[in-house]
Formats: C-alpha cells, structure tokens, sequence
C-alpha cells in the first residue's frame, strides 16, 4: 500500500444554511490518481478548494504527510491547482507564466530556465516560451496551466474539471496527457469531474460524491461493478434498478420472481435494491417460465442499441449489439453474477442522495 | 453599397454639424486669437508669454497640484476600489454608488462647502476647538486646493478603476496565491498591471481638469494661488487681452495633447514589450 499523504478529517463546510459537506474523512495516496466524481453542486469543487487553502472547513482538520495544515494559506501550502478557466496571467508571456511560481519561490535564473524548458517538454509544447498566452488555443492554454502548476514541484496537484472546456477529440486525448503526466512525475493528482467516462478512464481512485456526502470510495472497476448503492449505481453508466427482496443468502426475489444470484450477509427477507446494467441483459425469444415483455422503443447508438423492454411490472434497459424490432416479444436472462444486490438507504439522508 | 453608406452618412450629419460648430470653429476662434496682435497681425509673441515668470509660474503651480492631486486620488482609489470588488456585486455597487454621489452635485456648492470647512471660524477648526487643540487653517493654501481638486475628481478615479478591477477574474488571483504569491505579491504583479488601463484612464480624467480648473483654486485658493486656469479666466473677464488668454489656452491645450500621446505611446510599448 502506498503512503498516507492527506488525510480529511470529519470536514464539515456550510455556505449560510447549505450544507455543501458533511462529515467527510477522506485519504489520498502518494502518486495516486484521483477522482471525486458527483453531479454539480455535490460538493466536489468545495472539498477541492478546501485541500487547495481557498476555502476553510466548519470544523474538521485537513492532515498533510502527518501535519495539520487546516490554517495553512494557499500560498504556503505544496500543493498546486489547474483552474477550470485556467487563469493565465494574460499580461504575460508562456515563460513569465510558467516562471511565476519559482520566481516568487527565490530561484535561480538558470535553474528556472531549465524547468520551463523541463515543464513546456512535458505537456508537449517545446519552443512555446515567447508566446502570447492568450493567443493560444483552449488546449494549449490548458496544457500551460499544467506546466505552470509543475514547475514548482508541487506534491498535491488539484485539478477542477480542466478538461470541460475542451471538446470531445482533445478531451480525450489530454486524458491520456494527463495520467501519463501523473505517471512520470510522481506527482499526486486530485481531479475534479462530473464526468463518470473521464473518472473511469483515468483514476487509480474514484470518490463518488452527492449532496456533501461521499456515496463509495473505490477503484474504477469496483465503483462500476460493485456499486455500494442505487445512486452510485446510477450516476455511473446506465442501470435497471428495481426493488427486490433477499430470499436467503444468494437467493433474491424481483416481482415475484426468484433469481440466483452471488451476493451475501443480507437478512432473511431483506428488502433491498437491485442493479443490473443493460449490457448485462441477454434477450432471447420468448420462453415459458422467463421473464418475457414487449420491445418498446430501439435507438441506435453506433457501438450497440438501447433497447426498452416492457415486462408490464417494469421498463428495462438493455444494450445489445443486435437490433430488435419494436413491437418484438422477447425474454430476458440475466446471470447471477450481473446481478448486483445493494442495501437500501436506512436514514433520510442516505435517502437524499437517491434523487438524483 | 452605396446607399448603405449614404444614409450612414445622413445620420453621421448632425453630429459633424455640431462638431464643426462647437468644437472646430471655437477652435479656430482660439488659435486665430492667440496667434494675433489686437490690431489683427499675424504674431507668436503671445504664446511665448508663457515663458514670463508670473504665467510660468501659475503653469508650474498647477502641473504640480494636479500631479499631487492625481496620486492622492489614485492612493486613495486603489485599496477602496481593491475592498469594493473584494465585496458582494450588490453591496460593491452600492458603496460605489456613494463615492460617485458627488457628480451629481453642483461642484461649485460642493467646493463652496469645503470653503466654510476649511476657513479660519470654519466647521474644522470649531471641531479642533471643541478639543482645546491649536486651530489649523487651510484656506487660502495650496492643499485646500488639492482637497478641493481629490473631492471633486474622486469619482472619476474610482469609475474605471472600479471597472478595471471588477475584470480581473477571481480565480487570476487565486491562482497567483495558489503559485506562492502573498497579498503585496499578488497586487504588484498581478493585480496592477491588469488594472493599469483603467488606472491610466482615471489618471487622464483626473489629471486633465485639475489642470485646467479656475473654480476650485479661485474658491479655495483665495486669490493667493493663481493656476494657470485662473490667469486664462483673468486675462478674458478682467484684463480683456483675448489674444493673450487664447494664447495661453493654446499653451495648456498643446501640454495637455503632448501628455496624452506620451501616455499613449507609454500604454502601447508596454504591450509590444509583451509580444
């Protein structure tokens, strides 16, 4: 396991009688990638610009590599963030930018001459120095805030939704920019996104945040596959979620019906809720003693359909790389191992985060 | 093609008319005064009157409080302005709104007041009064002046500032900050540069009429202190030497063109410098 290097401590942050964070103990890894991931107004920005000095927490402590660092201002603290906008210094040139930070740190010329040089190499943009910031791009423009941030050798560096401006091809491929720059420089990385595909594609991390809670704390794969509850399982790709209830152990039961499944621990007639993805879903012709419905509505999205099945107790999503006919009876199968038990929200406020 | 460009020309008219009636014509009254003799002979002896030590002087004495006049209002707009824009948009527009609140005075009433402040049975020395402390009277002096000139000039430092300031986005500063920079730091190099502009034009629209005031300096001033101003005002309603009053006219509108263009000429080396 890597080490420790920022611990948040029972975070609480309210603006007025908002509450934008609400108890949160969280812990970043050194040179681990992460992500905290939420639709806008979860709160991700604000524990950002907490970690980042730019705002100070209700209560509750913020612990860098075993200091309390919660009264620290942004100037002295060794963490550097990219903003979403930016924020280049316009009445300066690509170098004077990227110099800004060690020229205030007192470093030497030639030693500053060397990380730009250093810096505009690893965001891909040698030869850049004399050039006029706001005449670049939107992706270059981005990639100079990155440098900007490096130069200084930052052990934190915060990044609040840097690639939203971006379209969809540089997007993309600053995705990879971005882990391969993490990866080289041994530089912890906290990326702020709403978006679950950059999430997924990037982090080693991913938080999943809604209403100033944290919803799970796992690995890509695991907040996809394993969702800890129905708003996780649906802020991240597409889901039928129904509600069901647990037989026994590896036994649960939707609309009436009993299906194997591998989960266990839950009580004996345990009401809970269950996920299944689209892409999970096989359909076949229709059978006795399956689930059968109606094809409803098929759209086409190039890679596969999304196609609706009415079963009368529930609409379902299925994806598939065959077309289906509207109109078309089919069943549905599903295996045990696709279907993910989750338990249902017991307070109110872990009701909250279900309306999404 | 044409006829979009001709009926552009029909309303560009009255404007060119008003133009030409109350600005160039005046003009060419001014120099054809300032460059003749009362007989009407062609002459340059009336502009190089400037050079005469009581006209020089007067021109000396209000490049100098204008000068101070300038920094002392762009002293006291920077930290308000840099306090407003820190504020709420509302609450920020508010407060402006009070500091600008003395354009919509008459600035004659507004230095008429600073007069019975500032005299020797006036409010302030009745307050200095009230707490056994030494009277200190101001009228008549230069700095009743510049108090005068600062109060009415004010708003007009704080406008583009204000506006100047409001443009440079929050997260510029954060970012600055989040560099390494502290407060001085984050001001000197960030902070100022991208508000010179509007630093540069507060310092025009305060430098130019104090300059060229003749109200303030005769209120408050007494009669002592003659600017430049006030000997234009004194050669056209007292002296009626026209030719010299245009002359000199002439000799402040020449200084004040010839300050601009180096300002401008400052402004936009500045901006190559960063190509």
């Amino acid at each position: 396991m890597k080490r420790e290097l920022i611990h948040l401590e029972n975070v609480v942050k309210t603006f007025g009688s908002l509450m934008v964070l609400d108890e949160i103990d969280l812990t970043i890894h050194e040179n681990e990638f992460m992500t905290l991931l939420g639709p806008s107004g979860c709160g991700k920005t604000t524990l950002l610009r907490i970690i980042g000095g730019f705002e100070s927490p209700d209560t509750g402590k913020i612990i860098f590599d075993g200091k309390d660092i919660t009264q620290v201002p942004p100037n002295k603290r060794p963490i550097n963030t990219v903003f979403q906008k930016y924020s280049l210094f316009s009445h300066m040139n690509v170098e004077e930018n990227i110099a800004f930070g060690p020229k205030i740190n007192g470093k030497s010329s030639d030693y500053i001459r060397d990380k730009i040089k250093y810096a505009l190499k690893l965001v891909n943009l040698d030869g850049y120095e004399k050039h006029d910031v706001t005449k670049l791009s939107g992706g270059q423009q981005q990639r100079i805030a990155i440098a900007r941030a490096v130069v200084n050798e930052p052990k934190v560096l915060l990044l609040d939704e840097p690639l939203s401006a971006l379209d969809l091809k540089l997007r993309r491929a600053m995705r990879n920019e971005l882990v391969r720059i993490n990866r080289e420089t041994g530089i912890t990385f906290v990326f702020v996104t709403h978006d679950q595909e950059e999430a997924l594609s990037m982090s080693d991390t991913v938080v999943v945040m809604n209403q100033g809670y944290i919803q799970q704390v796992g690995t890509p794969e695991n907040v996809y596959n394993e969702p800890e509850n129905a708003f996780v399982a649906d802020f991240i790709g597409d889901s039928n979620i129904i509600d069901g209830v647990m037989v026994r152990d590896k036994l649960v039961r939707i609309f009436g019906r009993e299906y194997p499944c591998v989960d266990v621990g839950f009580p004996e007639e345990c009401p809970v809720d269950v996920q299944i993805r689209p892409e999970d879903i096989t359909l076949d012709v229709p059978q006795e003693n399956s689930l059968n419905g109606t094809v409803t509505r098929v759209g086409f999205w190039g890679m596969s359909y999304d196609i609706t099945v009415d079963t009368g107790d529930f609409e379902w999503l299925v994806q598939s790389i065959h077309g289906r006919k509207v109109g078309e009876k089919v069943s549905l199968h599903l295996d045990p191992y696709n279907i993910q038990i989750m338990k249902k929200p017991q307070s109110e406020d872990e009701a909250v985060s279900r309306e999404i | 093609m044409f006829r979009t460009i001709g009926i552009r020309n029909l309303f560009l008219a009255p404007f060119c008319i008003w133009a030409g009636i109350f600005i160039f014509v005046p003009l060419l009254f001014m120099f054809y005064y300032g460059l003749t003799t009362p007989a009407g002979n062609f002459t340059f002896e009336n502009i190089l009157m400037i050079f005469q030590t009581e006209f020089f002087y007067s021109l000396k004495m209000s490049v100098l409080l204008a000068f101070i006049s300038t920094a002392v209002c762009l002293l006291l707009a920077y930290p308000l302005c840099l306090i407003l824009v820190d504020r709420a948009k509302s609450a920020g527009a508010i407060i402006t709104l009070l500091f600008i609140l003395p354009l919509w005075m008459n600035s004659l009433l507004s230095t008429m007041a600073w007069q019975t402040i500032l005299e020797r049975d006036g409010t302030l020395n009745q307050i200095l009064r009230l707490l056994s402390l030494p009277d200190f009277t101001l009228i008549n002096t230069a700095t009743a002046i510049v108090i005068g000139m600062v109060y009415n000039y004010l708003p007009y430092m704080v406008l583009p500032l204000y506006v100047a300031l409001t443009k440079i986005d929050k997260s510029i500063i954060e970012a600055a900050k989040d560099l390494g920079a502290n407060t001085w730091q984050t001001f000197y190099k960030i902070i100022l540069p991208l508000s010179l502009p509007g630093a540069v034009s507060g310092i025009t629209m305060v430098f130019i009429p104090a300059l060229t005031t003749f109200a303030i300096s005769a209120l408050l001033g007494g009669g002592r202190i003659l600017l430049i101003g006030n000997v234009i005002e004194q050669e056209f309603t007292f002296e009626y030497n026209w030719n010299l009053g245009a002359a000199l006219s002439i000799v402040l509108m020449i200084f004040i063109v010839v300050n601009m263009a180096l300002t401008v000429f400052f402004e936009n080396s500045h901006e190559e410098e960063k190509n």
